[in-house]
């Protein structure tokens, strides 16, 4: 499948590159990985008029540890952040991102940015409670994951900004787990659970995966376990469901999908209690 | 006719240049442009990887790369593995225990198996099996590409598995790098 075409653009700085975006009018785009991208405008789901490449702008890959947290930069790639495993829960799910070619072009900075709640890095962004920076012509702001997400594809990312890191706070002290069902080996999540318990229950969080337009908490379920201990894992689990709403697909009903979430919501608490 | 761009790329460890569309395919500029018929088109949307070539080192799918993304870099296909009349030791694994059948996804898989013993020059079995979940075979049901793999893993000529390094990985730095420093 041949894409339509586009003019091409591969900048040397963010400045320039953010200038091309905003010259190039809203169908200009950028193009990191191209992972999510080219396959869209293989399939003609999309047609961006200008691609700005942002190959060269290799400040923005690397993770650096700061201020107690993690600053990664937009355009690591998922197989550099599967081997930073002192990213804990976010080294962990990015190992399981489709196969090692998806994961040696895709990028932390257009996986969030793409928006789709199928993907699992917003998932972990969510639970880990971090946050992406964005750069754009009126300068840099930073938000966070509980404002970034707004719903299928949809992000608070205005079209002239670029994503360009990525902070997370480092979960000292925490265990996890990241378990993912799906069809077959490759595919993105029918259902995706992000556990992360500290101590002995004194605090848990637990975030989903595809169970709707963005990435959602547990928030039922980490209530019903803060304080309590593994034995509360079981019955918590059985309100994972509750109050969320996933779209069916080609993969799972609505009603496979809650039963999916509900049981890998045990198995990953149970898994993050026990590492 | 959207403008075309020069493009520089060491394919094989030989510069080529040429003009070309933004929206050309790599894969499609290795086989129509360079003549590099090896390295395959099996699905076209990121899923078989009989298109898989090493970027840089990596093992990327080239039908879901732009060549362009591609200029300045380090381009590996099948095409450059072995060395003259000598097979690269995945190869010669991969002839000795029948890793192949139709070979339409012989290429690809072992571009992969060598970026995956790059990553892990001991895997186990399994490691082997889920390093190379990005690859498809309707033919051999993987049991002899697993063994193929797991010998050129502990054959003699071991060192040489993985092409070449790359000479200057451009624009791609190690983790822990540090951001924007
Ligand atoms: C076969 C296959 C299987 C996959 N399986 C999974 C999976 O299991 N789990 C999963 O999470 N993902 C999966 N993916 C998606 C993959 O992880 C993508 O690489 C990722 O979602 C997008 O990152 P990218 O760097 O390739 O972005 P691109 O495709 O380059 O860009 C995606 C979008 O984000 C925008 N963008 C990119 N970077 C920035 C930035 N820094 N700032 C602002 N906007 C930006 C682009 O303009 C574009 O709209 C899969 C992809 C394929 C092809
Ligand atoms: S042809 Fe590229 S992955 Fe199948
Ligand atoms: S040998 Fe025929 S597809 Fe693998």
């Amino acid at each position: 499948m041949i894409p339509p075409e586009f003019e091409y653009t591969a900048p040397e700085s963010v400045d320039e590159a953010l200038q091309a975006l905003t010259q190039g009018g809203e169908d200009a785009k950028l193009l990191a990985g191209g992972h999510s991208l080219i396959p869209l405008m293989k399939m003609r789901l999309a047609a961006p008029s200008l691609l700005v490449d942002m190959r060269k702008l290799s400040d923005l890959r690397g993770i650096e540890r700061a201020n107690g947290g993690f600053r990664i930069g937009a355009l690591t790639t998922h197989a550099q952040v599967s081997q930073a495993s002192e990213l804990g829960v976010a080294a962990h799910a990015a190992g399981k991102i489709a196969d090692q070619q998806v994961r040696n072009r895709g990028t932390i900075g257009g996986s969030l940015a793409h928006g789709d709640s199928a993907s699992d890095m917003p998932a972990v962004l969510l639970a880990a409670e971090g946050s992406v920076v964005a750069r754009g012509p009126n300068g840099e702001r930073e938000i966070a994951a509980t404002e970034f997400f707004q719903d299928f594809f949809e992000t608070a990312l205005a079209d002239d900004e670029m994503i360009t890191e990525v902070r997370l706070p480092a979960m000292d002290g925490w265990k996890f787990a990241y378990e993912k069902f799906t069809r077959r080996a490759e595919d993105w999540a029918m259902v995706g659970v992000c556990a992360m318990v500290r101590g002995d229950f004194e605090d848990v969080r637990v975030a989903f995966t595809n169970m709707g337009g963005t990435p959602i908490r547990a928030s039922a379920v980490e209530e019903a376990l803060r304080g309590q201990g593994r034995g509360a894992i079981e019955q918590a689990a059985q309100a994972a469901a509750e109050g969320t709403d996933p779209p069916g697909d080609l993969n799972a009903t609505a009603d496979y999908k809650r039963h999916l979430a509900r049981v890998l919501t045990r198995r990953a608490l149970e898994k993050a209690a026990a590492a | 006719m959207s403008s075309t761009v020069g493009v520089r790329i060491s394919v094989n460890g030989e510069v080529r240049e040429h003009e070309v569309e933004p929206r050309l395919l790599l894969v499609h500029y290795l086989r129509d442009r360079l003549g590099l018929t090896g390295t395959h088109v099996g699905c076209d949307t990121t899923n078989c990887g009989a298109c898989t070539v090493h970027l840089n080192g990596e093992a990327v799918k080239s039908c879901t790369v732009f060549a362009v993304q591609a200029d300045g870099a380090e381009v590996t296909t099948i095409e450059g593995m072995a060395d003259g009349a000598e097979l690269h030791p995945l190869q010669e694994a991969f002839w000795k225990n029948h890793g192949l059948q139709c070979g339409y996804c012989t290429p690809g898989m072992i571009m992969a198996a060598a970026d995956l013993l790059q990553r892990n020059p001991d895997p186990s079995e399994s490691e082997v099996r889920h390093g190379l979940e990005g690859n498809l075979c309707r033919c051999t049901g993987y049991q002899n590409i697993v063994r193929a793999v797991m010998e050129a893993a502990h054959s003699p000529q071991r060192t040489t598995v993985g092409p070449p390094p790359p000479e200057k990985p451009e624009a791609r730095e190690e983790v822990g790098k540090g951001v924007g420093a």
